[in-house]
C-alpha cells in the first residue's frame, strides 16, 4: 500500500523531532542556561534562530525544551494509557459492580476541565516533573479508559473469550492474551492523539508558570520568557510556539492515518 | 407527567447530584492531598507552635467532613470565605471579574457561532469543491494549535505585521460600551478562532448526513436551488446536533477563557484563578474551580435538555 503524502510529511517531522530530543545534548550548538549573545538578537550564522530575552541561543534551548516537552509528554500518555487499558479491560471484562464504580468516577472526573482539575490539583502539590506527569497521566487516562473500555466490550462477548474463561483461564490472562491484542489496533491510533493532549496541556501548563520550573527549559515556558518581546516586534516567542504547533499537526498527520487503516481494516468506523 | 419534562427534570437533577459530587472532589480533593493551608501560608520553615496556631485560627482541626459541609453551607449562601494571601473577600473579588469574563466569552460566543454555523453550510453547500476545501483546511490547523499559541500568533500578525490593535487589553469600570469591545477585539478573535473549527466541522457534518435522507431528494427534484433547499430542508432536521456541539463547544470557552486571560492580561475570574494557585490560595482557588465547573456542567446540562427538547419523536410522544 503507497503512503500518502501527508503520513509521509509527518512521519518524518515526528521522527525529526524525536531524533532531536533524544541527542538534544550533542546537537545544541550552546548550554542550555548561559548568556551566549545580546538580548533578543535577530536569526543570524551564529544564532539561527536568534536569541531570547536574556541572550540565551533560542535554536539551543528549543532543542533543550523539546527534549523536556516530549519527555513529560511521552511519560504522561504512557501512564495514561497503562491505567486507562488495564482499568478499562478490567471494567470490561469484570462487569457489575467493579464497571459501574470505575465509569462514575471516571464521569465525574470528566465533568470539569481537564485544565480546572489540575489547576485545582496544582495548587497544593509542589510542582516538580513526577507530579506533572502523574497529573497530567491521570487526568488523560479518563480517556483512555472510557475507549478502551468500549472496545474490550465488544472484544469480551466473543467466542475466543468465552472459550479462555471456559478453559478456566484467570482474568489477567484474558485481558492480556486475549482482549489487549485484538483492541490494539485502535488504541495506537488513540495513543498519537493522548500524545499531543499531552504535549498541549504540559505546554499550557507550563505558560501559565506552573509546569516546568526554570532552569529547566520547555516550549511553553519559553514563550512565557519571550512574550514581551512580541509588543516590540521581536518574535522570539514565536519560535517555540511555531515548535509546538509543528509537534502537535505532524502527529496528527500520522495518528489521522494510522487511524483510517485500522478503520479500513475494520471495515467501518473503529470503536 | 409529559414524558419530555419528565427526561428534562431528570436530566437536571442528574446535574445537580454530579455538581455536589464535583464540589466534594474539589474540597476533598485538595484536602486529601500532602500539605495544608497553614503551612502554604507559613512556609517550610515556620515553627510547629505557629503552625499549630494558626491551624486553629482557620479550623483546620475540625475533621474534613465538618470542615466541607461549613463551606458548602457558606458557598450556597454567597460566602466563599476571604483569600488567604490578602484577607479580601472571595465574593466580591470574584464578583467584578465574573462580569468581565461573561462579557469576553459573550462577545465570542456571538461572533463564534453564527460564523460557524454560516461557514459550515458554505462547506456542505460546496462539499468537495474549493470552498469546502479551504474552510477545512483552515479549520484543521487552527484546531491542533493550543489557545496560547494561537493567540501570540494573532498578536504578532495584527500588531506587528498588520498594526490594527494594542497587544494588551485593558478594561476599566468606566469604560463605555464601545471602548470595552475595542479593547477585547484580539482576545475576542482568538477564541473564536479556537471553538470555531469544532462547531463548523460538526455543522457540515450533520447537514451533510441530513443531505442523504429521500426528502432532499425531493426538494432537489422539485426545483429548489441548493442553498434553498440546505436552508429550509436540511438545517431544521440538523438542529439538534448543531445546536448540542455548539453549546459542548461554549463550555469549552471556560477553558479557552484562563488562558487567553493570561495572555492578554485581562482583568477577570481566569487569571484571577490562576494567580492564586501560584500563590497557593486554596480557598480561592476552591471557589473558582467550584464556577468554572459549575458554568461548564450547566451548559452540558443545557445542551442535553436542548436535544430532548429538539428530537420530535420524543415531542410526539405515540
Amino acid at each position: 500500500m503507497r503512503l500518502p503524502f501527508s503520513a509521509i510529511l509527518g512521519i518524518f517531522l515526528t521522527s525529526s523531532f524525536l531524533f532531536l530530543a533524544v541527542f538534544a545534548q550533542l546537537l545544541a550548538p550552546y548550554p542550555i542556561d548561559s548568556a551566549v549573545g545580546g538580548v533578543w538578537e535577530a536569526p543570524s550564522a551564529t544564532h539561527w534562530l536568534g536569541t531570547d530575552t536574556i541572550g540565551r541561543d533560542i535554536f539551543s534551548r528549543l532543542i533543550y525544551g523539546g527534549q523536556i516537552t516530549i519527555f513529560v509528554a511521552l511519560a504522561s500518555s504512557i501512564l495514561a494509557f497503562s491505567t486507562g487499558a488495564f482499568f478499562g479491560f478490567m471494567a470490561a471484562v469484570k462487569g457489575g459492580w467493579v464497571d459501574q464504580i470505575m465509569s462514575r468516577f471516571v464521569d465525574l472526573v470528566m465533568a470539569i476541565p481537564s485544565l480546572i482539575v489540575a489547576l485545582v490539583i496544582l495548587s497544593v502539590l509542589p510542582l516538580n516533573l513526577t507530579v506533572l506527569i502523574l497529573v497530567i497521566g491521570l487526568l488523560d487516562s479518563t480517556r483512555v479508559f472510557r475507549l478502551s473500555r468500549a472496545v474490550a466490550m465488544d472484544i469480551a462477548v466473543m467466542d475466543y473469550v468465552e472459550a479462555a474463561k471456559l478453559r478456566g483461564e484467570k482474568q489477567t490472562w484474558v485481558i492480556f492474551r486475549e482482549i489487549l491484542p485484538n483492541a490494539l489496533s485502535p488504541l495506537v491510533a488513540e495513543f498519537g492523539l493522548r500524545f499531543i493532549f499531552a504535549v498541549l496541556f504540559i505546554s499550557t501548563l507550563s505558560f501559565l508558570g506552573l509546569g516546568i520550573q526554570p532552569p529547566l527549559a520547555d516550549w511553553g515556558g519559553m514563550v512565557k520568557e519571550n512574550k514581551d518581546g512580541l509588543i516590540y516586534g521581536k518574535s522570539a516567542a514565536l519560535m517555540p510556539a511555531l515548535a509546538i504547533a509543528a509537534l502537535a499537526i505532524s502527529v496528527n498527520l500520522v495518528a489521522d492515518w494510522v487511524l483510517s487503516r485500522t478503520t479500513s481494516l475494520k471495515g467501518g468506523r473503529g470503536a | 407527567m409529559h414524558p419530555i419534562l419528565k427526561l428534562v427534570v431528570q436530566r437536571i437533577a442528574l446535574g445537580l447530584i454530579l455538581l455536589l459530587a464535583v464540589s466534594l472532589v474539589i474540597f476533598l480533593g485538595t484536602e486529601a492531598l500532602p500539605g495544608d493551608t497553614a503551612q502554604a501560608i507559613l512556609g517550610q520553615s515556620a515553627t510547629p507552635e505557629a503552625l499549630a496556631n494558626l491551624r486553629e485560627k482557620l479550623g483546620l482541626t475540625l475533621p474534613a467532613h465538618v470542615r466541607y459541609i461549613n463551606w458548602l453551607w457558606a458557598a450556597l449562601h454567597g460566602d466563599l470565605g476571604v483569600a488567604l494571601t490578602n484577607g479580601v473577600d472571595i465574593a466580591q473579588a470574584i464578583g467584578q471579574r465574573l462580569g468581565n469574563t461573561l462579557f469576553l466569552a459573550g462577545c465570542a460566543a456571538a461572533i463564534s457561532v453564527p460564523l460557524a454555523i454560516g461557514l459550515g453550510l458554505v462547506a456542505a453547500r460546496y462539499q468537495g469543491r474549493w470552498p469546502d476545501k479551504v474552510i477545512s483546511g483552515v479549520t484543521l490547523t487552527t484546531i491542533s494549535l493550543p489557545e496560547f499559541v494561537a493567540a501570540y500568533f494573532v498578536i504578532y500578525l495584527l500588531t506587528q505585521v498588520f498594526p490594527l490593535f494594542q497587544p494588551v487589553a485593558m478594561v476599566f469600570p468606566g469604560m463605555g460600551f464601545w471602548e470595552k469591545l475595542q479593547a477585547v477585539a484580539l482576545p475576542v478573535i482568538v477564541l473564536v478562532m479556537v471553538v470555531l473549527a469544532h462547531m463548523m466541522r460538526m455543522t457540515r457534518a450533520a447537514i451533510l448526513n441530513v443531505m442523504q435522507s429521500a426528502y432532499i431528494e425531493t426538494a432537489e427534484l422539485k426545483g429548489l436551488s441548493p442553498m434553498q433547499v440546505i436552508w429550509r430542508h436540511a438545517l431544521p432536521n440538523a438542529i439538534a446536533p448543531i445546536v448540542s456541539v455548539v453549546i459542548l463547544n461554549l463550555a469549552y470557552l471556560v477553558v479557552g477563557v484562563v488562558v487567553v486571560e493570561v495572555v492578554f492580561g485581562y482583568n477577570a475570574l481566569g487569571q484571577y484563578l490562576v494567580d492564586h494557585v501560584t500563590k497557593r490560595d486554596l480557598p480561592v482557588v476552591q471557589a473558582v474551580g467550584l464556577i468554572f465547573a459549575g458554568v461548564y456542567i450547566g451548559l452540558n446540562i443545557l445542551a442535553d435538555v436542548i436535544s430532548i427538547i429538539a428530537n420530535p419523536r420524543l415531542r410526539h410522544p405515540k
